[in-house]
């Protein structure tokens, strides 16, 4: 569960100030607004990736706003989904779990699963250079999981992607909550995404977070 | 036009340095006592200059790159003061630096002036800015988002610049190092007011150039020049062949 309160975040000029949202355990909700609103800024303050200015950021019932991002339990996949160039996609799911330093064997059966999970099997020692735009992303969110967070923070996974491949990793994002059992917060500004994946859409107004039913957006 | 006239030029000049000496004077004067000493301390020089000059460049490249703070454009002008100074003014600056009262204490530990430190530290002087400026453009061109993913990984800060950041400024990292080696190599005015041009204790090839030049031995002279030559030629090679063009291009640009 995502708990927000009257969270403030500074990132220059831009201050949001006085946040508050909620997401139940194990849903899939989607963070909209306009562009420039403050999505991804705050994305980052509930990832630790940006420093607060008040308020509280509560995950699965934890205090967490002064713990460091990687003790959160928190998996990102940002916008550029960040692949680290030098490492092949085996390298890509087995990082996490070589900093927790998890035993070889376990890191290898870890592995073995996502990439089954996510029919990475063939692509295992291929470099991000030469993946498409699904494959990237399904590393990306193995990367993400791999460690087992109880949180996914995505933000806009669906944006540089054709319709073939829009739909592809959609799929895949279908499977993930109820395979990584995780409670999901997902920056989007595509209405379709958003109607197709949300269990709740909260749409990001000025310094409020509102809860919007998916009907009541226009087309 | 222009443009293959200056390239014509350039050829010619190296064209002309080969054909005004043989192999038999390049062989004479690679057996001259002093010309092998100061090829021994230019390498040594060089390779110690290059390392120090990475050393430093990359957390000063890395801060200046990532992070915003104030007086940034203040210590982004004080670090291309060593490119912009004349050399000569360096090696006076130095000069008089070891004049002041803790130049003088440390000389009285480590010997600088007019000895072999003092040559390191002149070519350090310049080199450094170069390699400094060269891992800036470098990690500039890697994404933040990449150690903000690590953090959220498990790393640390350390461990998200020593396992993400570092390995992918590699091409830059060997830019940085072989720009300064090339650098110091040609490295003379400083050297020439700050070391002086003892033989067989300060001298590096420049100086021998610069000696052989003023005794009338003109044929010694361009011998050491085209071994400078081909030196600075396989250093171009090698950036060319690994480094990282962009950083390369950034990294020389005053």
């Amino acid at each position: 569960m995502i708990q927000v309160d009257r969270l403030g975040v500074r990132a220059g000029r831009f201050e949001l100030a006085g946040v508050s949202f909620a997401v139940p355990a194990g849903q899939h909700a989607c963070l909209m607004g306009r562009t420039g609103s403050g999505k991804t800024t705050l994305l980052e303050a509930i990832c630790g990736l940006r420093a607060v200015t008040g308020g509280q950021v509560r995950l699965d019932g934890r205090e967490v706003v002064h713990l460091a991002p990687g003790d959160r339990g928190i998996g990102l996949v940002p916008q550029d989904r960040a692949l680290f160039e030098h490492l092949t996609v085996r390298e890509h799911l087995a990082f996490a779990l070589a900093v927790r330093r998890w035993s070889a064997p376990a890191v290898r059966e870890r592995v073995e699963e996502l990439a089954h999970w996510l029919q990475l099997d063939h692509l295992l020692d291929r470099r991000p250079a030469g993946l498409s735009g699904g494959e990237a992303q399904r590393v990306a969110l193995g990367r993400a999981l791999a460690f087992r967070p109880t949180i996914l923070c995505l933000d806009e996974p669906l944006s540089a992607l054709d319709d073939d491949m829009r739909a592809e990793v959609r799929e895949v994002l279908r499977s993930v909550r109820h395979h990584a059992r995780v409670t999901i917060l997902h920056v989007t500004h595509n209405l379709a995404d958003a109607r197709d994946l949300a269990d709740q859409i909260l749409v990001l107004r000025g310094a409020q977070v509102v809860p919007v039913a998916k009907d009541a957006l226009g087309t | 036009m222009i443009g293959s006239l200056y390239l014509v030029l350039v050829v010619a000049m190296l064209a002309a340095d080969a054909a005004y000496t043989s192999p038999w004077h390049l062989w004479q004067s690679l057996q001259s006592r002093e010309i092998r000493y100061a090829i021994r301390l230019s390498l040594l020089s060089c390779s110690l200059t290059a390392i120090l000059s990475l050393w430093v460049a990359i957390p000063i490249g890395y801060v200046m790159a990532r992070q915003d703070f104030r007086g940034k454009s203040v210590l982004d002008a004080l670090l291309d003061i060593p490119i912009v100074l004349p050399p000569l003014v360096i090696g006076l600056s130095l000069l008089i630096l070891f004049q002041t009262v803790p130049g003088r204490l440390l000389e009285r530990v480590v010997p600088v002036t007019y000895a072999v430190p003092s040559v390191i530290l002149a070519q350090f002087m310049v080199a450094c800015a170069f390699a400094v400026r060269t891992m800036r453009a470098t990690f500039e061109q890697i994404s933040p988002r990449q150690e903000q993913v690590a953090l959220t990984l498990g790393c640390r800060r350390s461990q998200a610049f020593w396992w993400v950041v570092l390995p992918q400024a590699r091409r830059g990292v060997l830019t940085a190092v072989t720009l300064a080696w090339a650098r110091s190599l040609g490295e003379f005015g400083p050297i020439l007011v700050f070391s002086g041009a003892t033989r067989l204790r300060t001298e590096v090839l420049p100086t021998t150039v610069f000696l052989e030049l003023s005794v009338g031995n003109i044929e010694a002279a361009v011998a050491v020049s085209l071994l400078m030559v081909a030196a600075a030629v396989a250093v171009l090679l090698l950036i060319r062949a690994y480094g990282s063009e962009p950083t390369l291009t950034q990294g020389v640009r005053p």
